[in-house]
């Protein structure tokens, strides 16, 4: 499948970008409103953790197939400071900032599939994925 | 897109648009506190129909934004968060306890009056 979309995160009004663009290359699926919510809350978290820990990234978009599966990938990437210790990230309440601590380990529940990849002064990738049902 | 505010007797009514920036989020809080003391309003429904999504950030600036106007003195409520909303927000782990909610804006209104900051002129 093709169907590709960059989106530079570089501030808190390309969240809502990331965002609304995620929702208009998921018409090409069959999404329900609430996967649609599901999706779009889950690119928030973590468009939203790039501005803050990150200050700049990006937001790739893609549609994908698995067998008869379809869904949207989101790779959320960024060179940032990256995180020591990805298991405490995932935990709920877990946060070095002032923020809930919900954005990663809740992003991993809104969405199917979820892998982060990330270290001190490596930056971080987070590669998720929603399938339709 | 900045929230529009009315104000309806006692009650300000904040409508949150569905394209908020964190940065129209914090305008729009700043704006109810400054508006619930030049009115002298006892109850805030802050109306978030129009909100596709609810994050941790917008979640943790509403439930801010309660906090500060119930130290104020006055009341608020958060009023229609859509149901697939609620739904995602209770995935990701949201769940703005303590804070008043109600389905609508007319329901809003009942709870209010319930809680006795009714919207009357004075």
């Amino acid at each position: 499948m093709n169907g590709e979309l960059i989106v530079p995160i570089r501030a808190d009004a390309d969240v809502l970008v990331a965002r609304q663009k995620a929702r208009e290359l998921a018409k090409a699926l069959k999404f329900s409103t609430g996967d649609l919510t599901l999706l779009a809350t889950a690119i928030s978290e973590v468009a939203r953790n790039i501005v803050t820990y990150a200050k700049q990234g990006e937001i790739v978009l893609r549609l994908v197939s698995q067998g008869h599966r379809r869904g949207i990938r989101v790779v959320a990437h960024d060179q940032g400071p990256g995180i020591a210790d990805i298991a405490r990230a995932m935990e709920d309440g877990f946060s070095t900032s002032s923020s809930l601590g919900l954005g990663l380990p809740g992003s991993k529940r809104l969405m199917d599939d979820f892998h982060i990849v990330s270290a001190p002064g490596k930056g971080t990738t987070v590669t998720m994925t929603k399938w339709e049902h | 897109m900045r929230a529009s505010i009315l104000k309806q007797g006692n009650v300000l009514i904040a409508s949150v648009q569905g394209s908020m920036s964190d940065a129209d989020l914090a305008q729009m809080r700043d704006e109810l506190v400054g508006d619930v003391r030049r009115y002298r309003s006892t109850g805030v429904i802050v109306d978030v129909t129009m909100l596709d999504v609810m994050d941790s950030f917008a979640a943790r600036t509403l439930r801010g934004i309660a906090q500060i106007i119930k130290l104020l003195g006055a009341t608020a409520i958060i009023v229609g968060i859509q149901p697939e909303v609620a739904f995602a927000m209770v995935q990701l782990g949201l769940t703005l306890e303590g804070i008043h909610t109600a389905l609508d804006l007319e329901e809003g209104l009942v709870v209010l009056k319930a809680l006795g900051t009714e919207a009357h002129e004075r």
